[in-house]
């Protein structure tokens, strides 16, 4: 298991302190410059690595970078306090937004992102709960996430703790049956200590996920499963955060956020090939340095 | 030597046989590119059935297409098309004896560095306890071929495993049977029984024992079940030992079944199985892998030398 990083938790938790203390605009411009640099951080780690899921990655990050930086009750120190906030990340295949993110606060030192993928190493394709602290679960087959979610959002009101449950679903990802059993089971046990934000970036592996097994209407399916529903533009951390801390009722939330797939590199944004190839070296600098504006 | 992605021959062959039989349809995942089935999208578009990330629905749909006079090749990584759609290979697919050709691609390690999950080593394990569906798991591209056209006619329930890591053409003039072992070197000493990417392997190993004078028999067993039991019998009859080499579990996969037979034996002979433990991988690329879990034909050729000089 790997080991937090003292000083950049440190700083994660003054950043934290400063987003909290800060007004909408700056908290706006913190968080956007924050989900950037987790961007590049990923796009080199997989130019090095040869291998990952680009297109997810951009997608997911504004969430990521929203939920980490300024809504999880966490403590990268101590991965394992029983009261913390819990982060499912659904959407294995981009265990590298996840690990940029999880290292960016502190839950390990940022050098081991160079071993992304290498032999031996705790960074796997798809994150592993006993390897890699901040990681609660392991996923990579699609479809797991929302059924545990609901598994530890149960476990959270039987232990009468605050603790909130976040997962993030691709939109893709839906079209596993096994969500709509676990919606289902959350919608009918009112666990409002639950909330599934959708990365609804409409693309999916081979194909747009309209084209495919299309989902839409989206928002009447989650309701019609007993959920609330926000649909917010899943790249304004503003509104992802109004959306992640807004009051909560007697339901489960659900977040559905628009995104783009391959978002803030120009491209790579809506292009489906994107979902998995990996960046020449030319391609990472023009994208350093579009995501350093 | 040149090296091979049975994928491509395996969709080659599917569009072939497409254009003689249009009951031929394809079923995926959200898994057109990784299946190689581009050109069978592009050529039979209104034949090529995309549930999305769905597998349960994926097997269930090839089910009723099949018991409707369809002949449906169901495609998708091997992991999850049998782990996650194993109840409906069982109940929809093999008990309902579904005409299914069910199409795991990329399995064992292919799929290295994205971890357990996307391993597909239990997948024969699985399978193997599942009645009346047979399992065949071919070698190299002509081989690969010659299953696709088999299974289309065989009107059976079957799994076919198709390799995404690159392997050598091996079968050469001994052609596909379903059930029987082809016999790709003849061997006095041992008897090394390899499927699919561990035949170009054994075939290795065996070259490098004979320098060390062991005379290995390599016996490709591209059906996994039913197994062919005459070979094994006759290879217990013929040589000192057995080596199996699978890139699956040995935990029941073709290690365990080629055990179940010798052990029937009057007079068995000593065993080896060279596959991987019960245990998950770590991180790392295939062949990384490979030589981690002792599956290179080194480890072949040593598990073969040790039981022929630990007999003699
Ligand atoms: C059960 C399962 N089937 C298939 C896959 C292969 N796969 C990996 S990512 C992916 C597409 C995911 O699309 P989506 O959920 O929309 O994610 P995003 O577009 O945000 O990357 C697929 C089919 C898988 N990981 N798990």
């Amino acid at each position: 298991m790997l080991a937090a990083d003292p000083r950049t938790a440190a700083a994660w938790r003054r950043f934290r302190q400063e987003i909290t203390d800060a007004g909408p605009e700056r908290r706006r411009e913190m968080l956007r410059q924050r989900a950037n640099q987790s961007r590049t951080a990923d796009l080199h780690m997989i130019g090095r690595a040869g291998l990952g899921h680009v297109g997810g990655d951009m997608s997911v990050l504004d969430i990521l970078t929203t939920l980490f930086f300024a809504v999880l009750r966490v403590d990268p120190e101590k991965p394992d306090w029983p009261d913390r906030d819990r982060f499912v990340l659904s959407k294995g295949h981009t265990a590298g937004a996840l690990y940029a993110t999880l290292a960016a606060a502190g839950f390990f030192p940022e050098e081991e992102l160079d071993s992304f993928i290498a032999p031996m190493s705790p960074l796997n394709g798809h994150p592993n709960r006993v390897k890699v602290p901040g990681v609660e679960t392991n996923t990579g087959p699609l479809g797991h996430g929302l059924p545990v979610s609901v598994g530890m959002a149960v476990a959270g009101r039987l232990a009468a703790s605050a603790r909130h449950v976040y997962v993030v679903l691709g939109d893709g990802e839906l079209q596993e049956g096994s969500n709509w059993e676990a919606a289902m089971t959350a919608g009918h046990r009112r666990l409002a200590n639950l909330t599934a934000v959708v990365d609804r970036n409409r693309l999916q592996q081979g194909a747009r996920t309209e084209d495919t097994n299309g989902l839409d209407p989206l928002d009447a399916k989650w309701r019609a499963f007993g959920w609330d529903v926000h649909e917010v533009d899943g790249h304004d951390h503003l509104a992802l955060l109004e959306a992640l801390t807004a009051p909560r009722t007697e339901r489960p939330t659900c977040i559905i956020a628009n995104t783009i797939k391959g978002r803030g590199v120009s491209f790579m944004e809506n292009l489906v090939e994107w979902h998995h190839k990996v960046p020449s070296a030319e391609q990472i600098s023009a994208a350093t340095a579009e995501l350093a504006r | 030597m040149s090296t091979f992605d049975c994928r491509v021959a395996f969709a080659e062959e599917l569009i072939n046989l497409a254009r003689e039989d249009e009951r031929i349809v394809a079923v995926c995942n959200d898994s057109v590119g990784s299946s190689n089935l581009v050109g069978f999208a592009t050529e039979f578009p209104d034949r090529m059935i995309n549930v999305g990330i769905a597998e349960q629905d994926m097997v269930g749909v090839g089910a009723g297409l099949a018991l409707s006079g369809y002949i449906p090749f169901v495609c998708a990584a091997a992991p999850f098309l049998t782990g996650r759609a194993l109840e409906q290979i069982k109940a929809d697919v093999a008990y309902s004896q579904a005409p299914v050709v069910l199409c795991g691609m990329s399995p064992g390690m292919a799929y290295g560095e994205l971890g357990p999950t996307h391993h597909s080593i239990e997948d024969l394990s699985w399978l193997r306890a599942i009645a009346g569906l047979g399992i065949v798991v071919p070698a190299d591209p002509a081989e690969t071929r010659a299953a696709v056209r088999w299974a289309a006619a065989s009107a059976t329930p079957v799994f076919l495993r198709i390799g995404r890591f690159k392997v050598p053409a091996v079968t050469g003039d001994a052609p596909f049977t379903f059930g029987t072992a082809g016999r790709l070197r003849e061997g006095t000493d041992v008897t090394v029984v390899a499927a699919g990417t561990m035949v170009s392997r054994a075939l290795e190993a065996a070259e490098e024992a004979a320098a060390e004078g062991v005379s290995v028999r390599v016996l490709n067993m591209s059906t996994i079940a039913p197994l062919d039991e005459p070979a094994i019998r006759q290879a217990i009859s013929e040589t000192r030992a057995i080596v199996t080499a699978e890139e699956a579990t040995t935990t029941g996969g073709l290690g365990a079944a080629v055990a179940a037979v010798v052990v029937t034996e009057r007079n068995p002979v000593p065993m080896r199985m060279l596959g991987v433990p019960r245990e998950f991988a770590p991180t790392g690329n295939t062949a990384f892998l490979l030589s981690h879990f002792g599956l290179t034909a080194a480890d072949i050729r040593t598990a073969a030398v040790h039981l022929a000089r630990a007999d003699a």
